[in-house]
């Protein structure tokens, strides 16, 4: 019998993991997919907002402006790359000055640093803003964050600390048996105290499981464009244009490793597994950017992507326990700024909403901080020579494109998440994130996963259950 | 800190011949910095046959080729290393690299020739629409995984791209068993060399949609079908035009780019081949680093690549005994209507051997043209081409004395017949 049971390992799922490692709990996690953070939480903007844009008084409002006061700490006990780069909401014509003071309005109502900017001082801050800038708002307490080890890191602190992760199961059905709940997944059969139902898009389903639900989950797509990291200094700071009904529209950011990204757009569909990019979407999304930004080289395109958001028809995040049971907690409906919020959020499901259930006794031996990731090519000369002299595998280049080593390819499938995938590898170390997109290192990294896990080449996969990248071995008997 | 006379980056065809060219012209103290495992680079996995016929007068295999030129630079004792990354150079000419077994060196070099070569424009890169399944790869990739690592990567397969590496893919792919449903072809020409499209795909009945593209491909983990349209002249896609094959794989031959990053990072001006402009002595902007192969521009036959490097290494010879002029750079040449992109950039007629040689491709397929060379807004040649392609590389010399001047631009345009 488990304490607590986590349906779900996306960034909500991690952190209240992280939040209950802390305790003398028992607790399982159980993801569908091959790695952590493998659907919504690996496919958004990266943003750490500030809490300017929710409306006052909600859940979104109050754990994004809590998430985003913790993830300076957090992200050194995590090891995780985030910038406190600051947001510019702009305006571009006159219509949208007005708005701009109701941003500012909702953003001190929200107890966030926020500050007008009239078009010169916008033009200083950003050299490349469309000219016709009419002001913005200023947010110094947003940033951009990594969001592959935000997550992954969030899990691997909680694994260390005790907490078991099954990747690739997916839950059947959930049933109340007396006291307790049954999960029964595609592999295995789990009996459990409390469940947190953290499945994302799928929250819906997995709640309907215990008692009927009022609320829905409505998968809302979001496309973008990911360019090269190729020189700084297009954008400084995280550019939005103004909010609308449909969101937060499409931003113009850097990210932490020094890309930029363009996106997203905003289409609510039916199918909660359709994340195919489509060229007129990813072309209105590039005329909206470049409404921000007239000159963004879109001929650094390196990728283009789609996420889904878990948009709840509630409009508010979902979390708070069933209404029968108070040990079944549904955490849904994260959209953005889930991404953001989740720390807090786990925070409080670990505290306010289990701890209404179960006894929390701090473990004697809990640590916060994770090992740190060594990665030789930030480091100086000098630490960079030792560090080789040690390890040679730091001296050996995997990735051209990103300058990811040996060593720290094999650091990562060391760690208490594993990387199963070709996918996972890459938004743990950033091998094959580049230019070249693996055309040199993928057949590299299918050997290193091969030969890691005893597996021939063609059972290593590119990301889901099905996706293997290679279908056949020819001359077997060659070395 | 170490300093090595001349310093050359990357030791495939291009690296290792530009050794050759400075080590015949005098330079002894030469480091050869190879990324990969072996020397030869990319040759090493281009195993079928077809190179080296103007430079060895025999038909040849990569590896072959590779190997006259590993059989050159151990003959010279010209010393290399494998397994070995070049993190950065400044413009003060120290390269920094790294590896496994000396840790981070840094070299001062008294010249630095760039032979990083290319890498393959990609899916990421054109943005296919549609899911992001597995089975979507470069042919240079599935070139890799299946004549390195041994492994195929697919069944049933349809190209993107006529370029030559796909051509060459569709026919290794079907003598290892594949079936190639299929090459489209964006453009109404092909894009490779036309023996690869006689040899590869027509002596394999694969068939050639030229004028379409893939619209669409479809498949959660893995592939499972490919949409291709016909497009207009505008590159559009035609509604109702549109083809579906059901492939486990989709291979693109959509492009080679100069992998010129660390050049790039120096701030050191670029021409239209997305590598950097040098001067006829393939010389970049900075005095002493010199750039040749396909990291300066791609080319279509090995051939010409390993004879662009020579000479490139010889010009690095020259500056290294103070032989090779400052520069002045007074004559810019542009790549005018109907050309894609021109070597050299910039030209010293003082400077220049008895001959101009001009390297460029066309932007489409021409017949019964003229290439036209004006020279400060006069034309000063005109030469018949009953018939010009983009993927040949065209080369041309033409009579220092034909320039009546040092100063201005020369232009290089194609024209019709009739103007």
């Amino acid at each position: 019998m488990e304490d607590v049971l986590i349906i779900g390992a996306g960034a909500v799922g991690c952190f209240i993991a992280r939040s209950l490692s802390r305790y003398e709990l028992s607790v399982l996690v159980l993801e569908k997919e091959n790695d952590v953070g493998d659907v919504t939480s690996m496919a958004n903007s990266a943003i750490a907002h500030s809490g300017y844009d929710p409306e006052p008084g909600t859940k979104k409002a109050k754990f994004n402006v809590l998430g985003n006061k913790m993830m300076p700490l957090l992200c050194q006990e995590l090891d995780v790359s985030f910038g406190k780069v600051g947001t510019l909401t702009v305006a571009v014509d006159d219509d949208q000055v007005p708005l701009l003071a109701d941003l500012l309005a909702r953003a001190q109502l929200n107890g966030v640093e926020a500050k007008l900017l009239g078009p010169a001082e916008v033009k200083a801050l950003e050299p490349n803003i469309n000219p016709a800038v009419k002001g913005a708002l200023l947010c110094p307490t947003g940033g951009i964050v990594n969001p592959f080890t935000l997550t992954a890191h969030a899990m691997e602190n909680a694994c260390d600390n005790g907490v078991k992760l099954h990747l690739s199961e997916t839950v059947l059905a959930v049933s109340r048996l007396y006291d307790h709940y049954v999960v029964k997944t595609d592999k295995d059969t789990y009996e459990a105290k409390v469940v947190v139902n953290a499945a994302g898009l799928h929250a819906d389903e997995i709640a309907a499981m215990i008692e009927p639900v009022s609320w829905k989950i409505l998968p809302r797509k979001g496309e973008y464009y990911v360019l090269n990291h190729y020189a700084p200094g297009l954008v400084n700071h995280v550019l939005f244009p103004l909010p609308s009904a449909k969101g937060k529209g499409v931003l113009v950011t850097m990210t932490t490793s020094g890309n930029y990204l363009v996106g997203p757009s905003s289409e609510v569909i039916d199918d909660k597994e359709d994340l195919a990019t489509d060229t007129p979407t990813l072309a209105s999304v590039r005329a909206q950017a470049q409404s921000l930004v007239p000159n963004i080289p879109f001929g650094e395109q390196i990728r283009v992507f789609s996420g889904l958001r878990a948009t709840p028809s509630t409009h508010d995040f979902i979390i708070e326990a069933s209404q029968k049971y108070p040990d079944f907690i549904n955490v849904a409906g994260i959209e953005s700024p889930g991404l953001v919020s989740s720390p807090a959020i786990g925070e409080y499901v670990a505290k306010d909403l289990v701890g209404a259930v179960l006894p929390l006794k701090e473990k004697a031996a809990y640590t916060k901080t994770i090992k740190k990731y060594v990665c030789p090519l930030s480091l100086h000369r000098d630490e960079r020579n030792a560090l080789i002299q040690a390890n040679p595998d730091y001296g050996e280049m995997v990735c051209d494109c990103e300058k990811v080593t040996l060593g720290e390819i094999k650091d990562a499938l060391s760690r208490s998440v594993p990387c199963l995938t070709v996918k996972a590898l890459k938004k743990r170390t950033r091998v094959g994130f580049g230019k070249c997109q693996g055309g040199f290192c993928q057949p590299k990294v299918v050997r290193l996963l091969a030969d890691y896990y005893h597996i021939s080449p063609l059972e290593v996969l590119y990301d889901k259950s099905g996706s293997a990248i290679i279908l056949d071995e020819i001359k077997k008997e060659a070395k | 800190m170490e300093t090595k006379d001349l310093l050359i980056i990357g030791g495939g065809s291009a690296g290792m011949a530009a050794a050759v060219g400075a080590y015949d012209r005098g330079v002894k103290d030469i480091l050869i910095l190879e990324k990969g495992p072996f020397l030869g680079g990319i040759l090493n996995q281009c195993i079928h046959n077809g190179f080296g016929l103007t430079e060895f007068k025999e038909e040849l295999t990569g590896p072959e080729f590779a190997q006259r030129f590993i059989t050159q630079v151990r003959d010279r004792k010209i010393p290399y290393k494998l397994d070995t990354y070049v993190t950065s150079i400044s413009k003060e000419k120290v390269v920094t690299y790294m590896n496994g077994v000396d840790g981070v060196v840094e070299v001062q070099a008294k010249a630095i020739i760039m032979a990083a070569g290319c890498y393959e424009r990609n899916a990421g890169a054109i943005g296919i629409p549609g899911d992001r399944p597995a089975g979507i790869l470069t042919a240079g990739q599935a070139q890799l995984f299946l004549n390195e690592y041994g492994c195929l990567v697919g069944h049933r397969v349809f190209i993107l791209g006529s370029g030559d590496i796909g051509l060459i893919m569709a026919r290794r792919l079907t003598l290892e068993g594949a079936k190639v449903l299929g090459v489209a072809e964006i453009c109404p020409w092909s894009n490779g060399l036309n023996r690869n499209m006689v040899q590869c795909l027509y002596d394999y009945d694969i068939p050639l949609f030229l004028s379409h593209t893939v619209t669409k491909v479809i498949g959660k983990a893995r592939l499972e079908k490919v949409i291709i349209a016909m497009v207009d002249e505008k590159k559009n896609p035609i509604p109702g035009t549109e083809r579906e094959f059901e492939a486990d794989t989709l291979i693109l031959s959509v492009g080679l780019v100069p992998n010129n990053d660390l050049l790039d990072k120096l701030g050191i001006p670029t021409s239209r081949s997305r590598g950097a402009l040098v001067n006829e002595h393939y010389e970049t902007s900075v005095e002493g680093i010199f750039s040749c192969g396909n990291v300066l521009h791609v080319h279509d036959l090995v051939d010409n690549v390993v004879e662009e490097a020579r000479e490139a290494g010889e010009a690095a010879a020259l500056y290294l005994k103070g032989q090779l002029p400052a520069h002045k750079e007074s004559i810019t040449i542009v790549p005018g209507n109907g050309i894609g992109y021109v070597v050299p950039g910039k030209i010293d007629l003082a400077d220049s051997g008895d001959d101009l040689v001009f390297k460029f491709r066309v932007r489409q397929p021409s017949r019964s043209v003229f290439i036209l060379y004006e020279f400060n807004g006069v034309i000063i040649k005109r030469i018949f081409k009953p018939v010009i392609i983009p993927s040949e590389m065209e080369i041309e010399k033409l009579p220092k004395n034909i320039l009546n001047s040092n100063q201005g631009t020369i232009t290089i345009s194609l024209v019709d017949k009739e103007t």
